[in-house]
């Protein structure tokens, strides 16, 4: 085989599998929006502090995921693995 | 159609090169940064000729702009630090626009790693500064040992992390949503070529609805974590 197509096919098998990691984020920003609900509903008046607090913590949680997104592009788009042959 | 995507196009290269940083090159990016800083220059020279004191018209608007900023900047980093604002208001401009330059056919300038990772930097530079300023050299590297001396590793690797996730979770944001936009289109044109259409009628209007998240709002929400991040920390650096 060639090892170049092998290279490529695993690259591209290793970016998808590079974005399972998708899932946690998602869970995880879900359950602060579920619970930035549930402030605002015990305490309307809080409701700028308590989105803004909420939208940091989401930005926060979202870095996992980003750093799978660029795992995932590197490997697609600039895959170091690939100038070995 | 096929579907293409790249970074930025280098569009001029200097045939000299420097020590450490090689050739010198002109690249998309830089391009559509130029045009970015002139259209917030030109708007802040309409802005701001021909002031009144009593305010009407867009002199109104956009006191209440810088208003609602100086207030964010308070809010966020407490009193007596309005001179941090024209910088958050730099970073978050040139973000929002930066973004939004892809909406009239420009690539974007927040996704290429360089621009957000410059931004990035100076922020890094500028709590650094602040620690310095507020705590003293003995202080900050005090501060490195706490809670334990045995936690001075992960400190330094945590203060070297906060300009590498600011960079990456806006670069990665913008360029994810770039390359999903352009699949999508290509996968929109594949389709309907599947589909016997004479014209690529599915490229009509889905992507809209995608830039709509993918640029505006995305956009938006990243300038703002940006400069949010940029407060909160500088504001925490300058508390003892």
């Amino acid at each position: 085989m060639d090892p170049k197509a092998f290279v490529a096919g695993m690259s591209a098998l290793g970016a998808g599998l590079a974005m399972i990691a998708g899932i946690g984020p998602g869970v995880g920003e879900g359950y602060v929006a579920g619970q930035a609900c549930s402030a605002i509903a015990r305490q309307p008046e809080a409701q700028s502090d308590v989105t803004r607090t909420m939208i940091m913590g989401i930005a926060m949680a979202e870095s996992t995921g980003i750093y799978a997104l660029v795992i995932a592009l590197i490997l697609i788009f600039a895959n170091p693995l690939l100038g070995q042959f | 159609m096929d579907t293409n995507i790249s970074g930025a196009r280098v569009l001029w290269e200097s045939d000299f090169t420097l020590p450490l940083f090689g050739h010198i090159s002109i690249t998309e990016t830089m391009v559509n940064a130029w045009i970015v800083m002139l259209i917030i220059w030109g708007a802040c020279i309409f802005f701001t000729h021909n002031l009144q004191k009593v305010p009407k018209g867009k002199q109104a608007f956009i006191e209440k702009v810088i208003e609602m900023l100086d207030n964010l900047v308070e809010q966020n980093m407490g009193k007596g630090c309005q001179h941090y604002a024209p910088y958050i208001m730099t970073l978050m401009l040139s973000s929002i626009l930066g973004t939004l330059v892809s909406m009239i056919g420009l690539r974007s300038v927040t996704a290429d790693l360089n621009t957000t990772l410059g931004w990035a930097l100076m922020t890094f530079a500028l709590i650094i500064y602040t620690n310095l300023r507020y705590k003293g050299l003995g202080g900050y590297l005090k501060g490195l040992l706490e809670p334990i001396p045995v936690m001075l590793p992960l400190n330094i690797l945590s203060e070297i992390a906060t300009p590498v996730s600011m960079a990456f979770r806006h670069f990665g944001n913008i360029a994810g949503g770039m390359v999903i936009s352009t699949l999508m289109l290509g996968a929109l044109g594949a389709l309907s070529g599947a589909i016997h259409l004479p014209i690529p009628l599915l490229q009509i209007g889905i992507p809209g609805v995608l830039s709509l998240y993918f640029d505006l709002f995305s956009a938006g929400i990243q300038a703002f974590i940006f400069s949010m991040l940029t407060m909160v920390y500088v504001g925490s650096a300058r508390q003892a």
